[in-house]
């Protein structure tokens, strides 16, 4: 009898994808809110954006149960943190912990296809992206998700991040205005929903600046 | 063989489209939405699936692009050179039996599912024609990964001897039931309407999913690629030139 092959998979593909973009002082994270299995909608409106701490959030593409798991175990770590040092966490302090919670499961992976953004302590916006088992970067800008393909080279010529390997070393933040972030990040999101049958329905957009944390929608091709 | 390997045939899956047909008072009206994937990449936003197979036959084709494509021209060839043939309009059935013998044929290689629509002599047709050579005859039919979503549609609001504004809604109203639940469908609707008077081919007869956000302020792109290092190595030195010599032969 031939060796017989596992059929059933522990994982699936919700599909969707996840910008982030980091200014001066500000940091853009944004989101379809299209969740999907195969060729079937689940549902048109789900949040694969997840606040980590005051000045630290993240999205989230890939596995949705996972994700939520991800997002609950680093709920936990923080408030273990905030007890023991009696102060949130910081964007780089999560970034780490975020990076460390992951490849803890190395040989079964959380499939989640993550970026995170924040504020740095000093107030400038910082951008971290991740695979699926916890290898990370800061960048001026990432996407991940079923879009990404489409997305991150458009984001490339606009934007053209700087390699953190150049000497001397340049700033990973955008010149870009807060508003003008927000309209790229618009753009790019109309488009990769024209193409990838995965993406679309709503955006959601989270912008963290000195003020806080503001939140906006806008509706995507639902087709 | 390969299996033994665990090498697995690739998995049936029903091409991205959603395709359908009805039979009314007068006639018979088809639908198709207009996306072509590749995979998860929409490669058409705006093709079209209901091919001309007669100038009263009309087919829509789910499946392999180039298979609906190939084998409905080839069909409609046929058709033509049978209508010289016998000095008469084609029938419906002629064309049913001209793809689903070639459909056997290729045993289901031919990756094409179509729904054939048309009005003869003998009245108004309407058939399903599957890759492997089968066919039905009915009132109203589906076909493609949005036939599911379609089809809940027809069997709910289908009735016998509906108008022709009646039955354009209704196609409408289950193609867009597959653009918008099935990832595979999507964009705009065509529909055709086939009768003993002729035919009306209204493609783009409903657009429903325009552009959602364009930036005001536009986006611009260097006119050239970035220039990273300029050198130049002349090659005249490199070369000796003699004087005189034999001319070249013819």
């Amino acid at each position: 009898m031939p060796k017989q092959q596992a059929n059933w998979s522990p994982y699936d593909n919700n599909g969707g994808s996840c910008v982030a973009i980091a200014g001066a002082d500000y940091c853009v994270i944004a989101a379809d809110t299209r969740m999907s299995t195969g060729y079937n909608i689940l549902t048109r409106d789900y949040s694969k954006i997840c606040k980590l701490a005051d000045k630290c959030v993240m999205a989230s593409s890939g596995f949705q149960a996972d994700v939520k798991a991800l997002q609950k175990h680093l709920a936990a770590r923080h408030l273990i943190y905030q007890h023991q040092h009696n102060k949130q966490m910081s964007c780089p302090a999560m970034a780490q912990l975020l990076s460390n919670t992951l490849y803890y499961k190395r040989f079964f992976p959380y499939y989640s296809f993550n970026v995170l953004g924040g504020l740095d302590n000093e107030g400038k916006g910082c951008v971290f992206t991740y695979d699926a088992v916890g290898s990370y970067e800061k960048v001026g800008y990432s996407s991940q998700g079923s879009g990404s393909t489409l997305i991150m080279p458009f984001l490339d010529n606009q934007l053209k991040s700087p390699s953190p390997l150049l000497l001397p070393v340049q700033d990973a933040v955008t010149p870009l205005a807060e508003a003008e972030a927000v309209d790229l990040v618009k753009t790019v999101f109309a488009s990769a929903s024209e193409r990838d049958i995965y993406t679309g329905d709503k955006l959601e957009i989270v912008v963290i600046n000195a003020d806080g944390i503001r939140r906006e929608y806008m509706d995507l091709r639902k087709d | 063989m390969l299996a033994n390997k665990g090498v697995n045939p690739p998995s049936f899956r029903k091409t991205g489209t959603t395709i359908v047909g009805l039979i009314f008072q007068d006639g018979v009206i088809l639908g198709a939405d207009t996306r072509a994937t590749e995979g998860p990449i929409v490669c058409d936003k705006n093709c079209e699936k209901i091919h001309y197979m007669a100038p009263n036959i009309y087919c829509c084709g789910a499946g392999t692009a180039a298979d609906t494509e190939a084998v409905t021209d080839m069909v409609s060839s046929q058709l033509q050179l049978h209508r010289y043939h016998t000095g008469r309009e084609s029938r419906v059935v002629t064309a049913l039996t001209l793809l689903k013998r070639h459909l056997f044929n290729y045993q289901g290689y031919v990756s094409a599912a179509l729904v054939l629509g048309g009005v003869d002599v003998t009245g108004p047709h309407l058939h399903t024609i599957y890759p492997h050579g089968s066919t039905d005859t009915l009132p109203f039919a589906t076909m493609g990964s949005g036939s599911l979503a379609a089809m809940a549609v027809f069997e709910s609001k289908y009735k016998e001897g509906l108008t022709r504004n009646e039955g354009i809604e209704l196609v409408t109203e289950a193609i867009c039931s597959g653009i918008f639940n099935d990832l595979g469908s999507g964009s705009n609707v065509d529909v055709c309407v086939i009768t003993k008077g002729g035919k009306e081919y209204l493609r783009n007869h409903l657009q429903p999913n325009p552009r959602t956000y364009t930036s005001s302020k536009g986006y611009s792109f260097p006119k050239k690629t970035e220039v990273l290092l300029t050198k130049i190595i002349p090659l005249k030195e490199k070369v000796e030139i003699i004087e005189g010599g034999d001319a070249m032969e013819e």
